[in-house]
């Protein structure tokens, strides 16, 4: 009877993995889609910890350090998860996709050592290649899924610290000859180490080990901020391979399912965010824009011109006498946690008779989807919610457009500038509008480091400030009026 | 060609080379329309479900000699990291996904 529990388990688990990812896909399905895929999850290493044998029919033992291991990871998860602010989430996803690489990697590793302990003595005695008994397919799973959580791992990591600012963009010239040549080496080592099995094979498994990571690194570090969400999502769907990878190693069907699963939606997830940002991936992967590159510094250049600053009291005068008013938020609005704050002027200005929506860029703040969630934390009704076509069509008749720390998706260079690295993503076309105003706190270029023409349109005026203290301050100005 | 003559005769990894295969499908298919509202929390969700990688380290794990300190510490470290990544991965969607939930009752009051 046991013997069918743990098959049975384990075609459960990869039933609520395709059930889950599905209801993820619905908004409003998707939180319950979660809970399927967890539950699942829960019951595939349950029944693994309790019922898995090998082939000689041992239980696995150690059940100790196993406890330990689970119980310490799910209090740390737990409370990292609640405790991190909503702006964070994005760093957060990439933090727990590098520990999934990592985990990838340990596990090759333990492999890799149990199947050749004691191989080079063997050897000296034997005389003969003795690596070359591990079976081909086995030592291809070890090798591979230890390269791709590897460069998952350490890809991660930096991306993590890329988008909390931790670490700087850095690159060089000829930075992509060195990565490819990276790529090729390890992959001929690979491929060497698998087919000629030398006599220093455990040597030249810890080289790929420390060149797969090197190579993690080396591939994130140029790719600029804007373009981050669409690296975690690919190195998301390198973690999934490389769980699969897993999956083959111990025959398991459930990690083979999960693993490819999240392999294959997660790259045509990346696919999908690259085409919200009109831009191709391998224009993400080479473009490397924000990275000091030639297109970057092009605002010095040009002529600038001036630009005009507009007073809060001037501000509020406007917004409570114009019909419709349209707020587009960005990435500086979450920063400055002014979610709450712009939900209250939200409310004031309705109250006085003013039409209020919100213009979502598909990629504003710093992930697709990221200004949804923030500003339904803050209670803004989904309705005000507009997509970028929406909110475009509807700009001709609007009066005031309120920027909030957005910019990169409000600049026209997008669409008049073909030099200019963003050239040819769609943008909220604010300019159609009566008046633009900018809330911004300096005039700094936005996170893809591209200069931004709007703010020096005649239509434009300027309200500098930390975006929570203007929108609160607007507040009191308007419940004066 | 060894490998491949390897990976067709054997009828088990031949097995699990037509699930991988057909996984790939399923994937495509399941994700193809979606709304970029959802992208955030579903590669979040996607991120949570990799985490399957769990199951290798507690194999892992429990395969290994008492007294192989290396390898028992590496597990060790393997089912933290891969239940980080699970439990973390779940807890945060949730999370993302709560607003969306809050959101529905709002309209219905």
């Amino acid at each position: 009877m046991t013997q069918i529990i743990l098959p049975l388990s384990y075609l459960i688990g990869s039933v609520t993995f395709i059930i889950g990812l599905k209801m993820l896909s619905h908004p409003d399905s998707a939180r319950r889609g979660n809970m399927v895929a967890a539950v699942g999850m829960t019951i595939a290493i349950l029944a693994t910890i309790f019922l898995y044998t090998d082939e000689d029919g041992n239980k696995l033992g150690n059940y100790g350090w196993i406890f330990g291991g689970l119980i310490i990871g799910s209090i740390v998860g737990t409370l990292a998860a609640k405790k991190v602010q909503m702006t964070a989430m994005p760093e957060m996803v990439s933090l727990f996709n590098g520990m999934g690489g990592a985990c990838a990697m340990l596990i090759s590793i333990i492999e890799f050592k149990h199947h050749t302990t004691g191989m080079t003595e063997l050897y000296e005695e034997a005389g003969g290649s003795i690596f070359s008994t591990i079976p081909g397919t086995l030592f291809i799973t070890i090798i591979v899924g230890m390269v791709i959580g590897s460069v998952s791992f350490a890809g991660s990591i930096i991306a993590w610290g890329k988008l909390n600012g931790k670490i700087k963009d850095f690159s060089f010239n000829g930075q992509h000859i060195v990565n490819l040549l990276l790529l090729g080496i390890i992959t001929a080592l690979t491929v060497y180490i698998i087919a000629a099995r030398p006599d220093n094979t455990i040597m030249l498994f810890y080289t790929v080990l420390g060149m797969a990571l090197l190579y993690g690194v080396m591939f994130v570090f140029p790719i600029g901020g804007a373009d981050m969400p669409v690296v975690i999502s690919l190195l998301n769907s390198f973690t999934g391979v490389a769980a699969a990878f897993g999956g083959f190693l111990y025959d398991n069907p459930v990690m083979l399912t999960g693993g490819i699963l999240v392999g294959s939606a997660g790259t045509i997830l990346t696919i999908l965010m690259c085409k919200a940002m009109n831009r191709s991936l391998k224009n993400v992967l080479i473009g490397s824009f924000g990275g000091g590159n030639k297109a970057v510094g092009g605002g010095g250049s040009k002529e600038q011109g001036s630009y005009k600053e507009i007073s809060l009291n001037d501000t509020a005068t406007l917004m409570a006498y114009a019909n419709k008013v349209l707020i587009v938020p960005g990435y500086g609005l979450a920063v400055a946690q002014a979610q709450h704050a712009c939900h209250e002027l939200e409310k004031l200005l309705e109250e006085k008779g003013v039409e209020v929506n919100y213009g979502i860029h598909p990629v504003a703040g710093r992930m697709p989807g990221h200004m949804n969630v923030l500003l339904a934390e803050a209670d803004v009704p989904y309705d005000k919610l507009k997509e970028m076509e929406d909110a475009n069509d509807q700009m001709s008749s609007t009066n005031v457009v309120l920027i909030l720390g957005a910019n990169d998706v409000v600049n026209p260079a997008a669409k008049d500038d073909p030099s200019s690295p963003i050239y040819g993503m769609p943008i909220i076309e604010v300019e159609k509008a009566e008046h633009v105003i900018v809330n911004k706190r300096s005039m700094k270029p936005g996170y893809a480091g591209i200069e931004n023409e709007l703010f020096f349109r005649p239509k434009t005026s300027m309200l500098f400030g930390d975006a929570k203290k203007v929108l609160q301050d607007l507040v009191a100005e308007l419940k004066q009026m | 060609m060894d490998f491949l003559t390897q990976l067709f005769s054997d009828p088990a990894t031949y097995r699990l080379l037509t699930i991988v295969i057909l996984s790939v499908f399923l994937g495509i298919e399941v994700i193809s329309r979606v709304p970029s509202v959802l992208h955030t929390p579903l590669m979040s969700g996607a991120n949570a479900i990799h985490g399957v990688v769990i199951i290798g380290a507690i194999i892992v794990m429990g395969q290994a000699p008492s007294d192989d300190y290396v390898a028992l510490t590496l597990g060790f470290l393997a089912v933290v990291l891969g239940t980080l990544n699970v439990v973390g991965g779940f807890v945060v969607t949730d999370r993302m996904l709560e607003m969306f939930d809050k959101k529905k009752k709002a309209k219905k009051a």
